[in-house]
């Protein structure tokens, strides 16, 4: 190892070039990843599926986390690589924590994210990007933001709600519509699991309720509290009654016309 | 050229020693202490700012004595080693034995070294576990050498008495509220005999609670809640360790959110 490092460094296995890349690599995806606020704070959940190419790489992914007590993360994208980008973004918010005695702003935290995802943009340009959605709430200004990023790592903060990921065009158009300023944070975590049933119908890439395995969206709400995931009861009796309701009405709630 | 005088190396370690303890005798002690939920941490420190106590990983804590900027360094130096070891393996493989000889080799190397003087402080880094019998608490003097504790330890200028005064009176069990007022008890006891009582602004709290149902389980004990428990025990000294491990278990819950921002 030392001999190599000092003599042939490019022989090194993390030093070896790598072979052109032909097409995309195949690996899994993750797909679809929601977020709204309500007068408490703020939600974010996101489906569970995975897939590669057109197969189904894993149906019980999680892809929504914790960041740090006030904040979370969820990502579409490459699912090993945003892993570790998360994985990597809460060590630097624990660290910093511990380190200097006081937590980053939300804002710096945001930041920080942004840099992360451009660091990555050699391998988004080869097929393998990762875009999170990053949620939290801001403990001086009192309120739930969200923050959607681009490839380059491009940041924006979204008002009242946001998507990312393959199925969140048609998750989008259901936040939208089902979007109030009032919403509880029962009603909140209810809109999102409507919006991720939305995009499932219309998504190949994302993963509705699965009624048979019992496997729910990841629903995570953050208020002043701090972080709370939704736990199984909760989340499946939502579920299920977005369930029940599509039984009479497929395309789900429908908005006023004027 | 002038020949050096001839020190010999006993003489030359005892030195050292000597000139470490001193630094380490000038400063005000910290105590840790074992309880029923966990370990608890006292330190007699009017800063809010500079804190002598502080967290080191999930389970891990990490107390001081001595130079400010000597111990800081080695604290910050042990939040890094920590959470690079975390991130590389696991979390699970982060423990108080581990750093703790990671201090013992910076100790040591640094006393024996010639080229620089010895850090005048004293550490102590302990690890809760799952039960009493699990934890851990590893006491660092100056020299680099470890000294594996139970029950409670005392480090600092005036720590003998105070240590002989904890490990009479501590017990196994001991509710949180007990424990604190020993340690305040113990710290306030100076080496001319006297007795000083220590209000809550004096002292610096903390606590590696095992019963938190987060992965960090150290948190600072704000001066609201430390003022509760000291006085919970003067009103009605002969309280059942019952009753107020019950009062502070619900005083826990109510400064949950806290728990981060009490840091600052």
């Amino acid at each position: 190892m030392d001999f190599l490092s000092a003599h042939a460094p490019d022989q090194l296995p993390g030093n070896r070039a790598l072979p052109p890349v032909e097409g995309a690599v195949q690996a899994p995806h993750g797909t679809t990843i929601v977020a709204i606020a309500f007068s408490g704070g703020v939600v974010l959940a996101g489906d569970r599926r995975a897939t590669m190419g057109n197969v189904i790489a894993q149906r019980d992914i999680e892809k929504v986390f914790p960041a740090d007590e006030f904040s979370a993360v969820g990502i579409a994208g490459t699912a090993g690589l945003a892993t570790e980008m998360v994985k990597l973004f809460q060590l630097e918010l624990e660290h910093f924590e511990k380190v200097e005695g006081s937590t980053l702003s939300l804002e710096g935290k945001a930041n920080r994210l942004s840099t992360m995802i451009r660091s990555n943009l050699g391998m988004a340009l080869q097929g393998l990007a990762v875009v999170p959605l990053f949620a939290g709430y801001d403990v001086e200004r009192r309120k739930g933001r969200i923050f959607s990023y681009d490839v380059t790592g491009g940041r924006s903060e979204e008002l009242g709600f946001a998507g990312v990921g393959s199925g969140s065009v048609f998750a989008r158009g259901s936040l939208k519509k089902l979007y109030r300023e009032d919403l509880s944070e029962q009603q909140a975590a209810t809109v999102v699991i409507q919006a991720l049933y939305d995009a499932a119908d219309d998504d190949s890439a994302t993963g509705g309720p699965d009624m048979t395995r019992r496997i729910y969206p990841v629903v995570s709400v953050i208020t002043e509290d701090g972080y709370r995931r939704l736990g199984e009861e909760e989340v499946s009796e939502l579920a299920r009654a977005v369930y029940e309701g599509r039984l009479q009405l497929p395309n789900g709630p429908q908005a006023p016309v004027s | 050229m002038s020949t050096p005088f001839y020190v010999s190396p006993q003489q030359a370690m005892a030195d050292r020693a000597e000139y470490a303890r001193k630094g380490i005798a000038r400063g005000r002690s910290v105590v840790v202490l074992q309880y029923a939920d966990g370990i608890v941490f006292v330190a007699e420190n009017p800063s809010r700012a500079l804190h002598k106590v502080s967290e080191i990983y999930d389970r891990i804590a990490f107390a001081a004595v001595g130079k400010y900027n000597e111990f800081e360094n080695l604290r910050i130096g042990g939040v890094r080693y920590a959470d690079l070891r975390g991130y590389t393996y696991d979390r699970e493989d982060v423990t108080a034995r581990g750093l703790a000889n990671v201090y013992a080799q910076t100790l040591g190397t640094i006393f024996s070294a010639n080229s620089e003087k010895p850090y005048e402080v004293e550490l102590i880094v302990a690890e809760v576990g799952a039960a009493p019998e699990d934890d851990q608490i590893y006491r660092l003097p100056h020299d680099g050498s470890i000294v594996d504790e139970h029950g409670s330890v005392a480090v600092g200028g005036n720590s003998d008495p105070i240590g002989s005064y904890m490990d009479q009176r501590h017990r196994e069990g001991m509710s949180l509220g007990e424990a604190l007022r020993l340690g305040a008890e113990a710290l306030g006891r100076d080496s001319n005999g006297s007795e000083r009582t220590l209000t809550a602004e004096q002292l610096e709290v903390a606590v590696l609670d095992r019963t938190r149902p987060q992965k960090r389980k150290f948190k600072r004990v704000p001066a609201a809640q430390v003022t509760r428990l000291l006085e919970e025990g003067s009103s009605s000294s002969g309280s059942s360790s019952g009753s107020s491990s019950a009062a502070s278990g619900a005083e826990d819950t109510s400064g949950e959110g806290t728990g981060e921002d009490g840091e600052s």
